[in-house]
Parts: structure tokens; C-alpha cells; sequence
């Protein structure tokens, strides 16, 4: 199909539901796709929309009922277009143009629906880099619109204000996706990221569904990566070049990391309750003393002045035991890991915490919520500070994980600090990219507060219903979110674009892609050398 | 102006229809053929619906005369007063008129008067007036004693031997009628089967 083609003319309509466009007799109804742009040209303004739906229309009921002859090309020639047609249903969801200043503003939501009959067009490849801007200083290539070559280009400034979510089922590519983006925050934002990285796939060298292997950031960006890992073995047999190894001491737990563990821990409510106590009683090295309490008369006598009944506290202990025996889980730990992240992340370094073999929920929930916790503070303090001095800002802050319904569902979401960055979002400028599979086990109140969410094929329905929930034309989006294929595609919403768009990620993994990456840094970095010499 | 077929001269006139009498007995313009009247300034374009050949006076009925004729031309052969007794008329439904250069595709302010004579359109003519399918909706409407499907049916057809791609221009016709007959499913069918190539 060439750009710009006439689909057909706007029949009926209304702001909140879309409008229908009846299809022209010379447009085959099969050319025409949902998830395609067009723009409806108004008797004022330009309008631009996504397709919907398309369905096919009689004039006559009784033509489905005694259906004509359409083995005669004739008569299907004559039908076609007249008393069958196709029809579309297009969400209007920006104005381009129109006036002057309007077209200073650039496009603007829209308000009102096209006139009657107005003329539907297949919107041009300008059209579309006018409404999603081209690749800037600010703008990153993300993909294509599907069946266009246009370039996808988001606001990563905007992006990163917010915390945002990736979603989609196993093997759709959240994760080509996020190293996208992550690729885009660290060349066009002020952003520093930290990644936990449970699968050891965004530091060093991840794999593609087909076992070939992709370079991750480290290879691309070294000067701006540094990889910690909790398992020095492992990254040194897979031959990674790590910056800092991760143990973490005993006082650096905390009652409210266990009480996150409480389901994968099989602890009881009491138990949970049981650890503060401890702590109150014991201080900061409480997981040593509780776990070095013998059978004896005197830790007896310690449970009956803490009210902790014999049965709780054994549960408890088999709980904390599992924790003991995570190797990177050691009585002292010889340096300060969250020190030497924060150090990373104030020179600019993304971090990327590699997880090695240690992949159990237990391990990533109670690392990454420890960790981040000490950072929020940190940064917290020190974004009061700079706002009572008047002195800069940290950098932002993008925290990334997986799993993220593990954090974030609605038991424990009020308690873990991922709970408390989502819902305060940029506050103290520290952000999410939540990457998860299944969006509705994630806390409403949390999903609420994303500002840009992608998500790649769902086909369950709670998590698509989750997904979508309080965006506007939902029905419109759920059916071409159903419509996505497996694979390298996606659809995009939120803050960072201007409307819904699916589209299909660039490209990760061949030579030419890496220096289409890397060449972006490169330009910039010229740019700033010449700066010098201004 | 080349001199055009005549075929016949205007004995009945209303602002929808008239009828004409053949110069020639038998020789009647065919159903659904595009004829025209007038004079230059005022032209009038009908379409050819019924045609019949009947007895000069109303009250006398031809008789059988060929029981011991050979062929049924020997009849006319022997009996050569029957040309002169016998009239063949053909009615056609107005469809349009022409002011100056200019065609419309509706009815004329005025009918046609009577002994005006008709002619033949030619093929360039047809071409004209089959740019604009509006004449269809007065065909279907017209209360015709012909069904309206057999007429739109042989107009359409003998029209399209005028264009270069008879095809195309039926096709044309055919959604435009699709569009005219989006209530009565069964009129456009027939009418379609008829039209098909």
C-alpha cells in the first residue's frame, strides 16, 4: 500500500468511542491493518488516529442471508464497495496542525471528532515523525511503527521521570526491549541506571531465543558500566569482567526485608512479627544472635520475655537459615557494596548487579530490596539536602527489575521500598523500569502510577485488563494489543509518547545494530569535544 | 450536423414519455436504445421502452391471410396494401434534455411537440450521455407497463457497446444501481443478471 492513500470517508462517530469510516470501493479491506496511523482530514484540522478495528458492513441484512453470486466476477466487482463494504473504526487521538500556532505547539489531544464525510487518509511517514518527533538530543530510536518505516523515537527525559513498566509473556522480548532502553537511557538521558539483573543478561552477554549470543552493556559502553556481581565464580567462568563483588553482612539485614520474604520463606504472620521484636532486643546484629540461640534454658527464658512462642520462633529460624546458607550472605561483609554502587552511580556509572547461580526468588527479592533501600535513603538525603541548599540534584535514578510482581503485589507492595519509589515516583528522583510477566499479580495502586508502559503479546486476560486499566480507549488498545505477534512486537503507551503506537523494536544483536548504537555515543561524544574548544 | 437516422416522428407527447410512429413498418429502434428529438436548441433524450405494430384503425383486427402462401414475406408480397394499413409505434420514457451544450439528466421543462422527429443517437452521443448514471433513477421509478429491470437491463447493455470497455462502464453502472436499489435486494439482482458479461 503507498502512503497517503485515500481509505475512505468518516461516516459516524464520537469523541469517546472513535469514528467509523466507511472503506472505498478501491481499497481491498485485507490491505488495511489494525494498529496502522492515519489522519482524517477535517474541514479545520488534520486529525490523527490509530485503526482499531476493522469489519465488514452490508447495506442489505438479506445479503447474508441469500448471498449473491459472487463467483461471477462481475457481480462481486459490483457488490463490492456498494452493498458490501469494509468499514474501520479509528481512535482520534491528536490534532495536527490547523492553525499557526498549533503548529508551533505541535500535535495536541484531541477535543473534538472530524466532520461528517471527512476524507481518510493512510498517514504519510512525516505525518507519523511529526507526531512522534524525529531522534534528538532527547528522543531515542526505539523501533518502527508496524508497516512503516518511520522511526519510533521516545522522550527519554520524559520517560525516565516516571516509573515505567515492561510487560509481556516469556520469550516476546521483554528483554531485547529493556536492554533497548537501557541503551537509550544511558546515551540520552542524564539517568543513572542500576539493573538487577537476575538472569545475568544485561551486564556482560545475554542469549537470543535462537542461542546466539548478544553483547550486553558492558561490551558496548564500557566506560559507562561497571558489572557487580554476587558470584564472583560464576562471572568468572563465563569469562566476565566484573567491577565489584557483592557479599552482604548480617547487620545489613533488616526486620522489614524478612517480612518481604514472608512467602517464599513460608513464614508465619508471627514469625514476621517475631523479627522486630529481635531486632528491638538484639540491635543491628540481630540475624547472628537469633541464629546462634541454642536449645537452652536462657533463650527459653529470652522468648517468654519477647512473647515469642517456641513453634514461631522455630519457623522462624528454619527461615533464616535458608538466608544464612546464600553464600553471598556472610556474618561480616569485607566491603560496603552499597557504597561502592552509590560511588558508581554518582560518577554516572550504570551498575548492573549480576545474580550468578544464586536465581531463587529469595536471593533477588532480598538483595535488591536491601539495596535499594540503603540507595532511596541516600538519595532521599540528598535530594533534601539540595533542595534546602539550593545545590545539584543527584542524578536520576532508574532502578530496574524483574519479576516485579514479586515486589510489588498488593501484600507486600505497602512494605517493600519498591512499593514506596512507584508510588512517590520522582520525588527524590529515583524511578522504576519494572519488567514483569504478570502485570495483574502487580498492586493496582503501583500499575497506577507508571507513566510509560510497553507491553509485548499478553494473552491472559487479567494481565491485559491490568495493563490497560484507566487508560483511555482501552477496548480500542486490548484488541490490537491482542493482535501482536510473538515475537518483536510491542505496543507502547504512556508519558514518553504521544499516543499508543505498536511497533516493532530495532533491531539487537547483529554487528550493524551494535554500531548503529555505539555510533550514536560516538556523535555525542564528538559533540562535546568540540564543545571544549568553544 | 450529419444527417442522423430518422426513425420515426412524434404522434403523443407528455413531459415523461412519448410515442412515436415508425416511418418504416418494422423498422422500430430496439428496446432500450437512446434516441433523441427536437430541434438544436432544445433537445429531448428518451430511452426506447415499448414498441408495437397494430391495425391503422383501432376497431379493425388484421386477418390470417397466409394459409396458401410458401413464406411469410409472399404474404406481404401479395397483399402490398398491408404496409399501408399496418403502423408500427414505439414509446420512449424521457431521460434527459440538452439546453445549448449543455446535457442534464432530468426531464425537460416541456415536452416534446407532436410531429417532431425522432432520431437515432450515435455511439458518440451515447458515449455523452452515459457519463452521468442519473438517468437510472428515472428508469427504476418511471411506472413503466415494462418491468423496470428488463429496461435498465437492455439500456445498460446496448449503452455499453458505445464505450471502449463495455465492462468497466457496466461495472460503474451496476454499484451505482447497488447504491439506488440498497433496499430491494431482489430488483438489483435481477437487473444485475442481466447486465452480467
Amino acid at each position: 500500500m503507498t502512503e497517503n492513500q485515500r481509505l475512505g470517508i468518516v461516516v459516524s462517530g464520537s469523541l469517546g468511542k472513535g469514528v467509523e469510516v466507511k472503506l472505498d470501493s478501491s481499497v481491498s479491506i485485507e490491505d488495511v491493518v489494525v494498529g496502522r496511523f492515519v489522519t482524517i482530514e477535517g474541514a479545520k484540522r488534520r486529525f490523527f488516529g490509530m485503526i482499531s478495528e476493522v469489519s465488514l458492513g452490508m447495506t442489505d441484512q438479506r445479503l447474508s442471508l441469500t448471498p449473491p453470486d459472487v463467483a461471477d466476477p462481475f457481480i462481486a466487482e459490483v457488490l463490492a464497495g456498494t452493498s458490501t463494504f469494509g468499514t474501520l473504526h479509528v481512535t482520534p487521538t491528536l490534532v495536527i496542525g490547523g492553525d499557526a500556532d498549533s503548529l508551533l505547539e505541535g500535535p495536541q489531544p484531541v477535543k473534538t471528532v472530524p466532520s461528517h464525510f471527512s476524507v481518510v487518509n493512510l498517514a504519510s511517514e512525516r505525518d507519523v515523525e511529526l507526531v512522534f518527533g524525529s531522534e534528538d538530543e532527547k528522543r531515542f530510536f526505539i523501533g518502527n511503527p508496524l508497516d512503516m518505516e518511520t522511526k519510533l523515537c521516545i522522550d527519554l527525559e520524559e520517560f525516565v521521570k516516571r516509573s515505567n513498566g515492561i510487560f509481556g509473556k516469556s520469550g516476546t522480548g521483554k528483554t531485547f526491549l529493556t536492554r533497548i532502553l537501557l541503551i537509550g537511557m544511558l546515551q540520552k538521558s542524564q539517568a543513572v541506571n542500576l539493573v538487577f539483573d537476575m538472569h545475568n543478561e544485561y551486564g556482560w552477554e545475554g542469549s537470543s531465543e535462537k542461542g546466539n549470543k548478544v553483547k550486553g552493556l558492558k561490551q558496548l559502553f564500557s566506560s559507562k558500566v561497571a558489572v557487580f556481581t554476587l558470584d564472583e565464580e560464576n562471572s568468572k567462568r563465563r569469562k566476565v569482567v566484573t567491577d565489584f563483588t557483592v557479599k552482604i553482612g548480617y547487620d545489613e539485614i533488616e526486620p522489614a526485608d524478612i517480612a518481604l520474604l514472608r512467602q517464599t520463606l513460608n513464614l508465619t504472620e508471627q514469625a514476621t512479627e517475631a523479627v522486630y521484636r529481635l531486632r528491638q532486643r538484639f540491635g543491628k546484629n540481630w540475624l547472628g544472635k537469633t541464629l546462634e540461640a541454642r536449645e537452652a534454658e536462657e533463650t527459653r527464658a529470652l522468648l517468654d520475655e519477647l512473647d515469642i512462642h517456641e513453634s514461631t520462633f522455630q519457623n522462624l529460624r528454619r527461615g533464616l537459615s535458608t538466608i544464612q546458607r546464600l553464600p553471598f550472605i556472610e556474618p561480616k561483609s569485607p566491603a560496603n557494596a552499597v557504597k561502592a554502587i552509590l560511588e558508581h552511580l554518582e560518577r554516572g556509572t550504570n551498575v548492573v548487579l549480576e545474580f550468578g547461580r544464586y536465581r531463587d526468588i529469595t536471593a533477588y527479592i532480598l538483595v535488591a530490596n536491601m539495596l535499594s533501600r540503603r540507595i532511596y535513603a541516600h538519595y532521599q538525603e540528598k535530594m533534601e539536602k539540595a533542595i534546602a541548599e539550593d545545590a545539584t540534584k543527584p542524578h536520576p535514578l532508574v532502578i530496574t527489575i524483574e519479576e516485579a510482581h514479586k515486589f510489588l503485589n498488593p501484600e507486600v507492595a505497602s512494605q517493600t521500598i519498591f512499593g514506596t519509589i512507584a508510588r512517590e515516583m520522582r520525588k527524590y528522583n529515583v524511578t522504576l523500569l519494572v519488567i514483569d510477566q504478570r502485570p495483574s499479580g502487580i498492586d493496582s495502586e503501583v500499575m497506577s502510577q507508571m507513566g510509560t508502559k510497553i507491553t509485548c503479546l499478553m494473552d491472559n486476560e487479567r494481565d491485559i485488563d491490568s495493563v490497560l486499566a484507566g487508560v483511555s480507549g482501552r477496548n480500542e488498545l486490548k484488541s490490537v494489543l491482542a493482535k501482536l505477534a510473538a515475537k518483536r512486537q510491542a505496543l507502547v503507551f504512556g508519558h514518553a509518547v504521544p499516543m499508543p503506537v505498536a511497533f516493532q523494536p530495532r533491531e539487537y544483536g547483529s554487528a550493524e545494530s551494535y554500531k548503529a548504537f555505539s555510533g550514536e555515543t560516538k556523535a555525542g561524544t564528538k559533540e562535546d569535544v568540540e564543545k571544549l574548544w568553544e | 450536423m450529419a444527417e442522423l437516422e430518422r426513425v420515426g416522428e412524434i404522434i403523443e407527447a407528455g413531459t415523461t414519455a412519448f410515442t412515436a410512429q415508425c416511418y418504416q413498418l418494422y423498422e422500430i429502434p430496439p428496446l432500450g436504445s437512446l434516441v433523441k428529438t427536437g430541434n438544436a436548441s432544445a433537445e429531448l433524450y428518451g430511452i426506447v421502452y415499448n414498441a408495437a405494430t397494430t391495425s391503422l384503425e383501432p376497431g379493425r383486427r388484421p386477418i390470417a391471410r397466409g394459409q396458401d402462401e410458401t413464406s411469410q414475406e409472399a404474404i406481404y408480397r401479395s397483399s402490398p396494401q398491408l404496409a399501408k394499413l399496418l403502423r408500427s409505434e414505439f414509446g420512449a420514457v424521457v431521460v434527459g434534455h440538452k439546453e445549448g451544450d449543455k446535457l442534464y439528466h432530468r426531464l425537460p421543462p416541456r415536452p416534446a411537440r407532436i410531429h417532431s422527429f425522432v432520431h437515432q443517437c450515435t455511439p458518440a452521443e451515447v458515449m455523452d450521455f452515459g457519463q452521468s448514471f442519473d438517468f437510472l433513477n428515472i428508469l427504476l421509478n418511471a411506472n413503466l407497463p415494462v418491468p423496470a429491470e428488463e429496461l435498465v437491463g437492455a439500456a445498460l447493455r446496448r449503452m455499453s457497446q458505445a464505450h471502449k470497455d463495455p465492462r468497466a462502464f457496466l461495472v460503474a453502472a451496476g454499484k451505482e444501481l447497488a447504491i439506488l436499489l440498497s433496499g430491494n435486494l431482489n430488483q438489483l439482482n435481477a437487473i444485475l443478471g442481466r447486465i452480467k458479461t
